[in-house]
């Protein structure tokens, strides 16, 4: 609530600003709303919004497939853990961006090149806090399974999977976030596409308050997907309080 | 231990060799041809001049963003007024697609350096003020009661207590703040205008030079991997 | 004897010899304890016992048959408790049914009832996190009971309880154990359990682990409970057990 109050603040600042046109790259708050009241329903919009969501849910969704079992995979299996884990934990904190001409080159321009850059802006995390919640799942739990003579398979699917819940909705939290960054960067280097191309003919034929609602939407689409996952987090938080 | 990253590093740059002579597509070379173009760029001195470039916004970024940073969120982290203000922008920024605003940012300041640098600012900032924010805030409160009770004035207990308690968070938050500052000088010089490293990216997928592409992507990931891997170890010597 | 131990010995990985060339046998329906300083590897047998940890030589039968990793005639309560933390009471006593494959509304039966043996009844929809720690090792003990093992294998299992509810616990442990009938293998570092409680108690030499000595407390059982504690034979054990453990200390 007092964040909320804050935000009013600066929102209130910002119109100040732009009421005083002071710069033409600050229109007020007001009209930027506006702006985004009136694109919103246009149909250029709802298509860009529908190319860029697909690309996202497409790439989340390869990203979950391979990511949790890999993660899962790294973690029980020692081999796998020892010869991955270097790289994974390069790739999630290098530069990914930097292979997005690799993929304009070798897949072409176009759709698939963004589903697989969010796919490899969100996978590395993803498997990284899964191999985490695996291998700190609590042992002793592990034990207590097999004394009742728990088959591999309810090990994985009624403890170990469960017990790891919590780093593994880190994980897809902190996937998703970047995954809205990948659908952003390759819609803006592969340059004829989705909410990227809106950017760039906004800002390229100066529509500021159009460009401003767009940042407006994607910035609050980034925070409804990770407060939506942060909320699931807290209640897994809930069960697993104990720990 | 050396063993394991030995094989590791097999099976990475073989399994690129394999998919290079398969081939996967023209556009993909295999590890021999990319590590072969790396020694020629790294021989006519290419390399060596494409980082020069690069570097230079990087490292203005990084350290404006340290300074400025740093300073900012022990600020949020002492006063309440501050935090209250700016604590809601810097949770939404952390989250936010920031490479949306590269294109306005490239329309009011050219393809020049300061874009660059701004770049790199807006990728790294967040993290960097969110992480000492986050140091000074995690105090433990009995520390703070023990400094109380011996009658320690608010000044002793920031510079002996807080900052010196905060010191190991804030230094991760400049580690991760230059992973996203790579994130950020990678984005600008491919999308601002292709200089440096990304010039040589751009430069060389155009006239279908693969190998010599392949090989001056691997040199920016590896760069950033092997500064973040000993700014790692620094961290774990320094405040284990 | 139900359980026989021939022979066991263990070394860990750290190169840490943990036992030793361990004989014991357990006789069937008594209440036999392994006792001893931190380190003489008790745990380790007990899980050895349960089938939970490989030893390196000798044999385990139970029933005059060699095992080698759990199974269903022995069920084990941890020191720690291991409840899932996702899981309400009744799913967590329950779990040991669940993983054998017994249909929900069966398991949920089973677990009730024995929910309210071990004083529970009314909290089963609560989680871990809102039970005493004395509650969470009656959900442990609840969930070994539900699968009806004639071994009940407990490792130290008042060690994480506070003391005033370890006494009430320990006395509700031996009505409802004489009750079912249960032979039970219990790890403590408590003299005043141990005597307590056991039919036998094992003493344990520190590192490498051996049976230093045999003792069967000679405490008359139909006292009541704070009669034992003022029993003769009770006092003389726990003297005599400290005049040869406190050679390890």
């Amino acid at each position: 609530m007092r964040m909320l109050l804050s935000l009013v603040v600066w929102f209130a600042l910002w119109e100040i600003v732009g009421q005083m046109k002071f710069s033409s790259i600050v229109p007020p708050f007001s009209a930027v709303i506006e702006a985004g009241i009136e694109i919103l329903p246009t149909e250029k919009f709802a298509k860009a919004a529908i190319i860029s969501l697909r690309s996202f849910g497409l790439g989340m969704a390869l990203a979950l497939a391979i990511g949790i079992p890999l993660g899962v995979a790294m973690a029980r299996v020692k081999g796998v853990g020892r010869l991955l884990g270097m790289w994974v934990n390069i790739f999630v904190s290098a530069p990914i961006s930097a292979l997005v001409p690799i993929l304009m080159a070798v897949i072409g321009i176009g759709e698939t090149t963004v589903v697989v850059t969010v796919f490899l802006f969100a996978v590395f995390v993803i498997t990284l806090d899964t191999q985490v919640g695996i291998t700190h799942a609590d042992r002793s739990l592990v034990e207590m399974a097999r004394s009742f003579g728990a088959t591999r398979r309810q090990l994985y699917s009624k403890v170990l999977l469960l017990s790891a819940l919590p780093e593994i909705l880190a994980g897809v939290r902190l996937g998703a976030i970047r995954g809205v960054k990948g659908v952003v960067i390759g819609q803006l280097l592969v340059a004829i596409i989705g909410v990227g191309e809106l950017f760039e003919t906004y800002s390229n034929n100066f529509l500021m308050e159009e460009f401003w609602a767009l940042v407006l939407i994607v910035f609050l689409f980034a925070f409804a997907v990770s407060e939506a996952i942060a909320y699931l987090e807290r209640r897994v938080e809930y069960y697993a309080a104990a720990r | 231990m050396r063993g394991w990253q030995l094989a590791s590093f097999a099976l990475f740059f073989g399994l690129w060799e394999l998919a290079g002579r398969w081939p996967v597509s023209a556009a993909f070379p295999p590890f021999s041809a990319a590590f072969l173009a790396l020694v020629e760029m790294l021989r006519d001195g290419s390399l060596l001049k494409a980082y020069l470039i690069t570097l230079q916004p990087l490292a203005l970024g990084i350290v404006l963003c340290a300074v400025a940073g740093i300073g900012f969120g022990i600020g949020m982290g002492l006063s309440r007024s501050v935090e209250w203000l700016s604590l809601p922008i810097f949770i939404i920024l952390q989250a936010a697609p920031m490479a949306a605003i590269i294109p306005l940012i490239t329309y009011i300041y050219g393809i020049g350096l300061t874009s660059k640098v701004l770049a790199v600012i807006m990728l790294a900032a967040p993290v960097i003020v969110m992480n000492s924010y986050k140091g000074i805030r995690n105090t433990p409160p009995s520390l703070l009661q023990m400094c109380r009770s011996f009658q320690g004035t608010r000044r002793q207990e920031v510079m002996k207590i807080v900052l010196p308690h905060a010191a190991g968070l804030i230094f991760t938050g400049l580690r991760l703040g230059l992973a996203m500052g790579f994130i950020g000088i990678v984005i600008a010089e491919l999308l601002i205008t292709p200089t440096g490293i990304g010039d040589l990216i751009t430069y060389n997928s155009s006239v279908a030079d693969y190998p010599k592409m392949f090989a001056a992507i691997a040199s920016i990931v590896a760069l950033a991997a092997i500064a973040l891997y000993l700014l790692e170890r620094l961290e774990r010597r320094w405040f284990p | 004897m139900i359980v026989e131990v021939k022979g066991v010995r263990k070394t860990y990985d750290s190169g840490v010899e943990a036992l030793r060339d361990v004989d014991l046998s357990f006789p069937k329906g008594q209440l036999s304890t392994l006792l001893g300083p931190s380190g003489c590897g008790k745990t380790t047998l007990l899980k050895i016992i349960a089938g939970l940890i490989p030893k390196n030589g000798g044999e385990v039968l139970v029933n005059g048959k060699a095992v080698h990793g759990p199974g269903p005639e022995r069920a084990f309560v941890f020191q720690d408790f291991a409840l899932l933390p996702w899981a309400d009471v009744l799913r967590n006593v329950g779990f040991g049914l669940e993983l054998r494959g017994v249909e929900r509304k069966e398991r949920d039966e089973v677990a009730r009832k024995y929910i309210a043996e071990v004083g529970l009844k009314g909290f089963e929809h609560r989680y871990p996190a809102q039970l005493s720690g004395g509650m969470r090792q009656r959900v442990g003990l609840a969930r070994a009971l539900t699968v009806d093992a004639d071994i009940i294998l407990m490792d130290e299992p008042f060690s994480s309880v506070d003391e005033q509810t370890r006494r009430k616990f320990q006395e509700d442990l031996l009505d409802l154990l004489r009750h079912h009938q249960k032979t039970v293998i219990f790890v403590t570092h408590s003299i005043e359990e141990a005597a307590y409680l056991s039919d036998q108690i094992a003493l344990l030499s520190p590192r490498p682990g051996r049976v230093s000595k045999i003792v069967r407390p000679a405490v008359d059982r139909s006292k009541s409970p704070d009669e034992i504690r003022r029993d003769r034979g009770y006092l003389d054990t726990v003297d005599e057990i400290w005049g040869i453990l406190r050679q390890y200390v």
